[in-house]
């Protein structure tokens, strides 16, 4: 179904344990891309000709499996964009225009990764407003009951993820939210590894904005998703002009075109895009499994590892199979860089989320994190490898 | 050289461990060699004409890698450094191989390296 897995690496079976990061790609979506490589490159919307009517048709059908997936009330409150990020920075820049100003407040969390932290703060610093931070409890649990006093009446939104890409603990999402809410604040649920690992429906989570990316959910990389409830959509305005986006363009005024292409300006990225659909069916067959095995055992295997400091514990909600920590008296760099060897790719660093590395007091951290496809076999051979790889730096 | 990239990483750590006598005072945030995922410093003085390189990581096989460059280079002249045209990195193959991406800053450590070298021919003029 994968067949990027079945490779080796240095002359080692690949062990591919950096899910978060990206997952790798199913035969259907690489085949899907062939397809419309080879039969159907032509821009979407504007032509009237074949091509570009089956192009359409493609990234149009990629839309309604995202609002299916989702529970998306209407279509056009599924808007492309890049990724996570890029979903990120169109609320923070047209939300901000219309709604955040001079003394506002915006409340993040600790363990934010530095999309939803950054692009806040450029916001913020355009409309000379501030960020305030929910903080994460040493078992990397967000702090919830923190949420009612940050709020003030100048707070104008709240961004949080689903859970965090460090941490790997489900966030009370739909908490903050009821909060939020009380007191007529809007919020933003960063859901790049959460829709991966959840069962996400928005409009029971009745969050007001849900980013997530493609490439972490089996879709062509470059690809993303925004959804917004309309009722926000429709009172920003756009992000960025150009074409696809208007309606009627003059040099005295210009007007946009309707849900959710004001926020689709210039050529999108349509081939990806139109990989969402077998991406999702994939999601939908695979990520039924649950990953809740594969996280136990790897909890259990690890804990028993020598001077292991594991970030985000069981104790702090439920914990998806992605597991981030430190051993003591050796470096991440250097677990990273001999397991690689070994045939095993992990992620070692700051993971994008500086501040949480300041919160715990470490310069960095090793990630390792599992999809569905990955094996008890390899998790056995991972923890072999790890041993194998401390007693060397010891 | 090396029977596996295993080996190559047992003898670099081996390297990492030996390279001693770095002093804490001297790991400030302007010794750093920007570049590298985990911390490297690396400070010189220079005696006869001569750079005497010393440095230290937090992270032992990038320890190893520095030390392996401050054994070459260390004690050299500015001009015999800038003249090298560094290709003992890659008979030992570490240039192709060790550092694929931009996590352990080999390229950095040469940049600073070549850096230290040429700011110390000018002082000279």
């Amino acid at each position: 179904m994968f067949p990027s897995l079945d490779k080796e690496v240095y002359g080692k079976k690949l062990v591919y344990f950096d899910n978060a990061a990206t997952s790798q790609r199913p035969s259907s979506v690489i085949e899907l891309w062939n397809r419309l490589t080879v039969n159907s490159t032509a821009n979407i919307h504007r032509a009237v000709h074949k091509l570009a009517a089956d192009a359409t048709d493609a990234y149009e059908d990629a839309r309604d499996a995202v609002k299916n997936y989702i529970n998306a009330a209407f279509r056009e409150e599924v808007v492309f964009s890049s990724g996570t990020t890029a979903s990120i920075n169109l609320v923070a820049s047209s939300f901000s225009e219309a709604f955040i100003g001079d003394g506002d407040e915006v409340i993040v969390s600790e363990a934010e990764h530095h999309s939803n932290i950054v692009s806040w703060q450029l916001a913020c610093k355009r409309k000379n407003a501030r960020i305030k931070v929910i903080p994460v409890a040493d078992n990397g649990r967000l702090m919830v009951e923190s949420l009612e006093d940050l709020i003030t009446p100048r707070t104008r939104i709240v961004a949080v993820s689903h859970i965090s890409n460090v941490l790997g603990i489900v966030n009370p999402v739909e908490e903050v939210i009821r909060i939020a809410h009380s007191h007529d604040v809007p919020v933003l649920v960063d859901g790049a590894q959460g829709i991966v690992h959840r069962k996400v429906d928005v409009q029971t989570m009745d969050c007001d904005f849900y980013a997530f990316s493609g490439h972490k959910i089996y879709a062509a990389t470059g690809t993303g998703v925004l959804y917004g409830k309309k009722k926000w959509l429709e009172a920003m305005p756009p992000f960025m002009g150009g074409g696809e986006m208007v309606g009627n363009v003059s040099f005295e005024e210009t007007t946009y075109a309707p849900l959710p292409m004001k926020f689709e300006a210039g050529t999108q990225h349509f081939t990806g895009q139109a990989t969402f659909k077998p991406a999702l069916e994939t999601a939908a067959l695979i990520n039924a499994i649950e990953d809740g095995e594969l996280s136990e055992m790897m909890s259990w295997e690890l804990g028993r590892v020598e001077g292991i400091r594991i970030f985000g514990t069981p104790d702090a909600g439920e914990k998806i199979p992605l597991f981030s920590f430190c051993i003591d008296g050796v470096h991440h760099e250097d677990l990273a860089l001999i397991l690689d060897k070994m045939g095993i790719a992990v992620r070692s660093g700051q993971m994008c989320a500086e501040p949480l590395m300041k919160r715990f007091g470490v310069t960095g951290m090793l990630r390792a994190s599992l999809a569905p496809y990955n094996t008890e076999e390899e998790i056995k051979y991972f923890i072999e490898s790890l041993k194998r790889a401390v007693s060397m730096l010891r | 050289m090396f029977d596996s990239w295993l080996d190559k990483y047992e003898y670099l750590i081996e390297l990492g461990k030996s390279l001693e006598g770095y002093p804490e005072s001297d790991k400030t945030d302007d010794k750093l060699i920007k570049g590298c995922q985990s911390r490297v410093w690396l400070n010189n003085k220079v005696h006869d004409g001569k750079i005497l390189f010393n440095a230290d990581s937090d992270a032992i096989i990038t320890k190893g890698i520095i030390s392996l460059l401050v054994r070459i280079y260390s004690g050299r002249t500015p001009e015999e450094i800038l003249s090298s045209d560094f290709s003992v990195v890659e008979k030992i193959g570490l240039r192709e191989n060790l550092s694929p991406t931009r996590a352990n800053g080999l390229v950095s450590m040469i940049a600073k390296i070549r850096e230290t070298a040429s700011e110390n021919i000018r002082e000279e003029r």
